[in-house]
């Protein structure tokens, strides 16, 4: 293929692609004349790591902060504070803006509010290509690889324009655009929750073969976790713009720590008409980020909540040493919670 | 004559009959295309399907809810006895909301904003039972207890906005069930939802449905969401329903290759980095009426008269029908 030359690795294989120490997003609401100015508490001191050729998927409900995670990666937003290191180089530092948008892109749940209704799927594609210097021809050329490679013949396709295609087809077409510039690092926000269950399970092999053929590292953020179990190699929890959970899939899934992830497990429908679910995991609502509890942020909602709970912020503490980790007060020895291990004892 | 003279208890409670509805205008579309079902009373069907397969269509002719300019309706429609279909404007009226409900994906779009949900309540039980504004009030405060929304008396004076996702929908419930109705149509009205409200909102679905001896037609693309409800379902496609049965038949001995497909799309306990089985290319596109079996050009047991003529329609016990070739050895095996 033609195009730009994707970006050099620097750190080797052993370095995280993407490093994100305590990102934080709060926005302002309210506060007219006499009002108090009251915070969202969108996304609350986050860090995680992605390392390179890893999938790494973002679970939570709505209002927990993913997207929002998604947004502050791709700078699309001001952050309040935190630091993005990509490939150990920091970003705003290191590295520039524009470097950043070569390295990392995007595809968006909305398939058609994410492309230009006025440019061509071939226009679409060679515009950031464009952009970057590759000329005219180029970019073009490229285009038309790049619908191939997503399963669109470019003779069928090139001209047309997204209204004239089908929300699957309209999605591929965003998945060429984002590998335009090569990325290394490719964020997929909800990007197949919108598409028809035959054609999910389509794109979601399509996102696996370009995987493997372009060497990319995965960011996968959606609500249904089975989708996030098949595709991810380890997964983050979120609730209420915090992380709760982490760590490999299988012992995510299998063994969850956290009380919140156990009742987002069992939500899931049974699949077995012979084993309906006969109580609801958990009551309520998800509480309003809008000034969240106190504390842990669940115990509003959780079956095991001490008084301890509402008074100390649960660090997010190791449960075992493959990286699985959790943020509950129950899983840190000697908290003073009454199910904590005792202080000493190993985890 | 009483209720009771004109629907004998073995009639159905919904019987659906070769309905076929056409949406005229700018490009005709054949949204649905001859569909034929029953519901008895206090049975729950699950109107399974992907977007554009005429679920949520079919669903809204059993209430009339179509532009009436643009849509051309044939076949029968008929709901505890009544034909829906010839029903003039006021019988109509009298009709919704009293014999049928309708619950919808997006609460704050069936909600109206200027109203509280208490006053909604009331105007509905009032309109149609004839009942004082102080009885309509009291019955939208025992409704909202039903439904289990937290300190009922005070969100009686709620307007929907300042309510969350979970406790609108609660809501819609409450006034889609304050006439008692006999039927009650759902669409989609988990999809929209966080995982963990949307069983709450399932679970006290199946509950009412239970407690009040409803019949449900509850339409739906997630097959995890039919399981967790429904006690029978019927598949569509392109506008038809290519299988129907009981809930365990239908996933566990799928005959049609559209709903076994669909079963083995679902990434449910597919195995990490192993490759989906997916069903090839999209659905067909509904400007013209089928002649042939729908489903053919992407099916991998399509056979010549697959495309030639419309598939046969088999029944192969009571209330399991299969539109497909495929289902012709099983019938001989049933009548043999």
């Amino acid at each position: 293929m033609t195009g730009l030359d994707p970006l050099a690795d620097v750190g080797g294989g052993a370095q995280p692609l993407l490093d994100v120490k305590g990102l934080t997003k709060h926005f302002p609401i309210g506060g007219g004349l006499f009002a108090a100015r009251k915070l969202v508490r969108a996304v609350d001191d986050v860090s995680f790591a992605v390392g390179k050729g890893e999938t790494v998927g973002i679970v939570g409900e709505s209002g927990c902060g993913k997207s929002t995670t998604a947004r502050l990666l791709m700078h699309l937003m001001p952050r309040n504070a935190g630091d993005i290191l990509f490939d150990g180089q920091l970003v705003g530092a290191d590295f520039s803006l524009r470097e950043l948008r070569r390295g990392m892109q995007m595809v968006f749940q909305d398939s058609y509010a994410s492309l230009n209704p006025r440019l061509t799927i071939e226009d679409s594609i060679a515009f950031g290509p464009k952009v970057h210097g590759v000329a005219d021809a180029d970019a073009r050329g490229l285009a038309r690889d790049l619908l191939t490679k997503v399963g669109l013949r470019p003779e069928v396709f090139a001209n047309r324009y997204p209204h004239e295609v089908s929300g699957g087809q309209r999605q591929r077409v965003n998945i060429a655009r984002a590998l335009a510039l090569k990325p290394r690092l490719v964020i997929l926000d909800e990007a197949v929750s919108a598409l028809d269950k035959s054609v999910e399970a389509q794109v979601l092999n399509l996102l696996t073969d370009l995987k493997r053929e372009f060497g990319l590292t995965y960011l996968f953020i959606s609500h249904d976790l089975n989708v996030v179990r098949y595709i991810s190699d380890r997964v983050l929890v979120m609730y209420l713009g915090q992380v709760v959970e982490l760590g490999p899939v299988d012992a995510v899934y299998d063994g969850p720590v956290h009380p919140y992830t156990r009742a987002l497990l069992a939500a899931m429908p049974a699949m077995d008409p012979d084993a309906r679910t006969q109580v609801p995991p958990i009551s309520g609502d998800p509480p309003n980020p809008i000034d969240p509890p106190s504390g842990c942020r669940f115990h509003t909602r959780c079956p095991f909540v001490e008084e301890i709970c509402a008074k100390t912020v649960p660090p997010l503490a190791p449960v075992d040493a493959h990286g699985h980790g959790a943020a509950c007060l129950m899983a840190v020895p000697g908290s003073g919670h009454s199910r904590a291990p005792a202080a000493g004892a190993a985890a | 004559m009483t209720v009771r003279d004109i629907v004998p208890a073995a009639a159905p409670m919904v019987a659906i009959d070769d309905l076929t509805i056409r949406f005229t205008g700018e490009r005709k579309v054949h949204a649905v295309n001859g569909v034929s079902l029953t519901l008895g009373q206090g049975e729950v069907l699950g109107l399974l399907g992907e977007s554009g397969s005429g679920k949520s269509v079919t669903l809204r002719a059993l209430m009339r809810l179509l532009p009436k300019k643009r849509t051309v309706i044939s076949g029968g429609v008929k709901v505890a006895g009544q034909d829906v279909l010839a029903m003039d404007d006021s019988t109509l009226a009298d009709f919704r909301g009293r014999t049928v409900s309708m619950i919808f994906q997006e609460p704050a779009l069936a909600l109206d904003p200027v109203y509280t949900i208490g006053h909604q309540i009331a105007e509905s039980v009032v309109r149609h039972e004839g009942k004082s504004q102080a009885e309509g009030r009291a019955r939208a405060l025992e409704m909202l207890d039903l439904v289990r929304i937290p300190s009922a008396r005070r969100r009686l004076d709620a307007y929907p906005h300042e309510m969350s996702g979970g406790m609108r929908q609660r809501a819609m419930i409450a006034l889609a069930l304050a006439c008692k109705p006999k039927v009650l149509l759902a669409d989609e009205p988990t999809t929209a939802l966080d995982a963990t409200v949307q069983i709450q909102i399932l679970l006290l679905l199946r509950e009412l449905q239970r407690e009040m001896g409803m019949s449900v037609i509850f339409v739906t693309h997630d097959i995890g969401v039919a399981i967790e409800i429904c006690d029978k379902v019927a598949v569509m496609y392109a506008g038809q329903v290519v299988e129907s049965g009981a809930l365990a038949d239908i996933v566990r001995r799928a005959v049609h290759p559209y709903p076994r497909g669909l079963l083995a799309s679902t990434v449910h306990g597919a195995k990490r980095g192993a490759r989906l089985e997916t069903i090839p290319g999209t659905p067909p596109s509904l400007d013209h009426a089928p002649v042939a079996c729908s489903f053919a050009p992407r099916c991998g047991f399509a056979q010549p008269r697959c495309t030639t003529a419309l598939p046969p329609r088999i029944e192969l016990a009571p209330g399991r029908v299969v539109r497909c070739i495929l289902a012709e050895p099983h019938a001989a095996q049933v009548s043999a």
